[in-house]
């Protein structure tokens, strides 16, 4: 699909507001499923039903004041948190959003969001390194590590999708899933290759900084972690990413493994009703579903938070390097035996 | 019409960063600006059609290799380099000047030789930069130096272990 310039800028626009308004929409979310699970109401004082905190909030955080330690490098200090970001916003453009509604549809989107998770790390890692503070020091410091360790893990599952569908696009990716042989769901990743699913969630779970991943920001241990010496909206851009983080990686979760936009049964839907095909009410059904497969791996994000406690850091190494890339490994080669003796024997066409 | 203003501006990005490495006094300003050097280079694949290729450079190098850097590097904690003497504006711009004219000599005797390579616009580079085309070369005419490349990766992988092994056994 060839839009001009003027429609993508438009789109990229509504999307970055959309993930903007998302991350209010998430806070708000997370401290009433937080309230639930551990049995008490959450926020309930600002607006019906405590709506309006999250607005409360960035008011407040707007209207701080902004300290920046002394002796820090004061550019890089600043830099940290609009990287963060500006890289977590970057990965929705590559996501298709519905057929033929992609930003960037590149020949290799799938190793672009690996590239840019894997810069993602420079945000924290920075952000650690110029406070000038040893709680923040340590923070950016186990952050790059923890990265380092599962980003490996995290591009083993994510060869695994890419030997199956055969191209590095993730239109294609998609669009396979609804592909050749697929029963309705049955054709979504996660059941063609569900080790690698579930080592793809885990380690998302690592690349986001989120519990039981958050030892970068380890409140008991390290004060804030990397963002210790942060105030007023800079801290809340940190807030921000981490939000916007983890609900990008929820669609590039679906889009991999759970048929990103496809609606269930999407033939079956479309041969029932025929006038359905090509209509942008089936567009609009298509964004529907994404939303509502991605909504609810946010949910996991915030379920695992609030019930899970946080690992050490050798069982965070130990898990990183001595069981998920082993595994992933294992699970490639099976994959790339499985496919070669396919072409070889001519399996299924 | 936008190729050649992309290709000026992220090649001036990267000479402007490699100069910056050099010069930083601080260990993490240095390595900064080897990202941001990195970048543009892999920003110069893109400008090329060689997405495969910049993708990678970004996750292999920008990715991996400099968080281990910043790593090490924040780590050890290095205090920043004393600046040693002030270097003097007029022989940087000497420096400078002279450069430029031995840039402009040689191209012109180049010129002049017809020794210039010939400029293969974008079209071949737009075949041989996707994926599957790259895959294909690798794995069909050149899948033995790309074995060999393999082994000899194993081999400098297996040599870093044993020499991070307190005692060699």
């Amino acid at each position: 699909m060839d839009l001009p310039l003027y429609w993508v800028a438009l789109i990229g626009f509504a999307i970055i507001n959309f993930f903007l308004v998302s991350a209010s929409v998430l806070v708000y979310y997370e401290r009433k499923v937080s309230g639930w699970i551990q049995n008490r109401p959450g926020p309930n004082r600002v607006g019906p039903w405590g709506f309006l905190q999250p607005f409360a909030d960035v008011a407040k955080l707007i209207f701080k004041e902004d300290i920046s330690p002394t002796a820090s490098s004061p550019f890089i200090h600043s830099l940290a948190p609009v990287l963060m970001v500006t890289i977590a916003m970057t990965t929705a453009a590559l996501i298709p959003f519905a057929r033929g509604f992609v930003i960037v549809d590149t020949e290799v989107s799938a190793l672009l969001v690996l590239a840019l998770t894997s810069i993602a790390v420079y945000g924290v890692t920075l952000a650690g390194w110029s406070s000038n503070s040893k709680f923040s020091l340590l923070g950016g410091l186990r952050s790059s590590a923890q990265m380092i360790s599962y980003e490996l893990a995290m591009g083993l599952s994510v060869l695994t999708v890419v030997l199956i569908t055969g191209s590095l696009r993730l239109v294609d990716i998609v669009e396979y899933q609804n592909g050749p042989g697929a029963w309705g769901i049955l054709g979504w990743n996660v059941f063609r290759a569900p080790i690698a699913a579930l080592i793809f969630i885990v380690t998302a779970f690592a690349e986001t900084n989120r519990a039981p991943f958050d030892l970068p920001e380890a409140e008991q241990e390290l004060v804030g972690g990397y963002h210790t010496e942060y105030s007023g909206m800079k801290f809340g851009m940190f807030f921000l990413a981490e939000y916007v983080n983890f609900f990008v990686a929820s669609f590039v979760i679906v889009t991999l493994f759970f048929g990103g936009y496809l609606l269930p049964w999407e033939d079956a839907l479309l041969s029932a009703l025929p006038g359905l095909k090509d209509s942008v009410l089936l567009g609009v059904l298509q964004v529907l579903s994404l939303l509502l497969k991605a909504a609810f791996f946010a949910f996991v994000f915030i379920w695992v938070r609030w019930t899970l406690p946080r690992f050490k850091y050798q069982q965070l190494m130990t898990l990183g390097w001595k069981m998920l890339l082993p595994i992933a490994l294992a699970n490639v080669v099976l994959y790339a035996l499985f496919f070669t003796f396919k072409a070889l024997l001519g399996w299924g066409g | 019409m936008l190729a050649p203003v992309l290709f000026f501006l992220f090649a001036a990005v990267a000479i402007a960063a490699s100069i910056g490495t050099l010069l930083a006094r601080n260990p993490v300003n240095s390595a900064l600006s080897l990202i941001v050097n990195l970048l543009a280079v892999a920003s110069l694949y893109l400008t090329l059609n060689a997405a495969f290729i910049g993708i990678v450079q970004v996750l292999v190098y920008a990715g991996a290799i400099m968080v281990l850097f910043l790593f090490v590097i924040m780590l050890l904690n290095l205090e920043a380099t004393p600046v040693l003497e002030a270097i003097d504006k007029r022989i940087l711009a000497g420096y400078a000047g002279g450069t430029l004219l031995l840039g402009a000599i040689t191209y012109l005797l180049a010129r002049g030789l017809g020794a210039l390579p010939t400029f293969e616009i974008a079209e071949s580079a737009a075949a041989t930069g996707t994926p599957r085309a790259l895959a294909l070369n690798l794995f069909t005419t050149y899948a033995l130096p790309f074995e060999l490349i393999g082994l000899l990766l194993l081999v400098a992988t297996i040599g870093a272990v044993m020499i991070a092994k307190k005692r060699f056994v």
